[in-house]
């Protein structure tokens, strides 16, 4: 596993708008994964804290929620609704958007030390 | 714990955003009851995927859970259209999904794959036009 960044280093990395978890800016995470198809993410057990997606609907909070995930990036600037931030904040998910597209966001969290599971 | 925990669910066909309440309401019962970390997330990836076939491809159905001090049980059961050929549906990448499922993030065919490889054992019984009914059992290691 990678070293391990804040998510609020994440934030910063990504230029990117925090839309609810302020309190877990501190929160240290190891892995993160990037996909905009949710079975991908639910085909791999092992902990990854963050997932970057460039689909916008709840089940992305459920898939987050059902994975023990801290943090969900919406790429390309989309924004959720509050439905969605509503169940994030419920479940201790922090949520940003940022305006990176998918292969720039994951590329420059790989290289801060973020890195993917095998 | 040598009680048998009981839970049951009706899940709504209709809407799609709600999908998933079920399974996350289990995850935290099952967190609750103080399984692993490991465990309670490969039940509630099953369960979730299984949550989420009954809403897409089924119109909705219940799902009954019962936790005994050796395994979680879970029975997902509804009245859709059935799978006509269960091996295939198996199949990684096979799926019947529509493009608006697609777009919503599900039907990549990786949802009965998925519980297959999390669940310690998978059963499928499903008549075309009698409905589907899935049990997914997972052992719970000896403390
Ligand atoms: N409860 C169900 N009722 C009817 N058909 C189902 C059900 N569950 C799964 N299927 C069929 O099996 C296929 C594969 O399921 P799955 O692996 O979860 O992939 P996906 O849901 O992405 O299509 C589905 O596309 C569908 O044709
Ligand atoms: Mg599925």
């Amino acid at each position: 596993m990678g070293t391990g960044i804040t998510i609020g280093q994440i934030q910063k990395l990504l230029g990117a708008r925090l839309l609810c978890g302020e309190t877990m800016l501190g929160t240290e995470v190891h892995s993160a994964c990037g996909a905009d198809l949710m079975s991908d993410v639910l085909a791999f057990v092992k902990e990854q804290s963050v997932l970057l997606t460039g689909l916008l609907n709840l089940q992305v909070v459920r898939t987050a929620e059902m994975m023990d995930m801290k943090c969900i990036v919406f790429v390309r600037g989309k924004v959720p609704d509050e439905a969605i931030l509503t169940l994030a904040e419920a479940r201790g998910i922090a949520v940003m958007s940022t305006d990176c597209r998918m292969y720039s966001a994951c590329g420059r969290l790989y290289a801060a030390g973020l890195v993917g599971l095998e | 714990m040598s009680d048998v925990v009981k839970l049951h669910y009706d899940v709504d066909g209709d809407n799609f955003m709600a999908a998933g309440e079920a399974s996350s309401t289990v995850k935290n019962v099952l967190k609750r009851l103080g399984f692993g970390e490991d465990l309670v997330r490969r039940a509630a990836i099953c369960l979730y995927e299984g949550e989420i076939n009954m809403v897409i491809h089924a119109n909705g159905g219940t799902i009954d859970v019962s936790v005994s001090p050796q395994t979680i049980e879970m029975v997902l059961q509804d009245q859709g259209g059935g799978i006509p050929d269960i091996e295939q549906a198996m199949q990684e990448g096979f799926s019947t999904a529509s493009d608006r499922v697609r777009d919503l993030g599900f039907g990549a065919g990786m949802g009965l794959p998925n519980m297959r490889r999390y669940a310690d054992s998978l059963e499928i019984s499903s008549e075309p036009g009698q409905g589907t009914r899935v049990t997914m059992t997972l052992n719970i290691a000896p403390a």
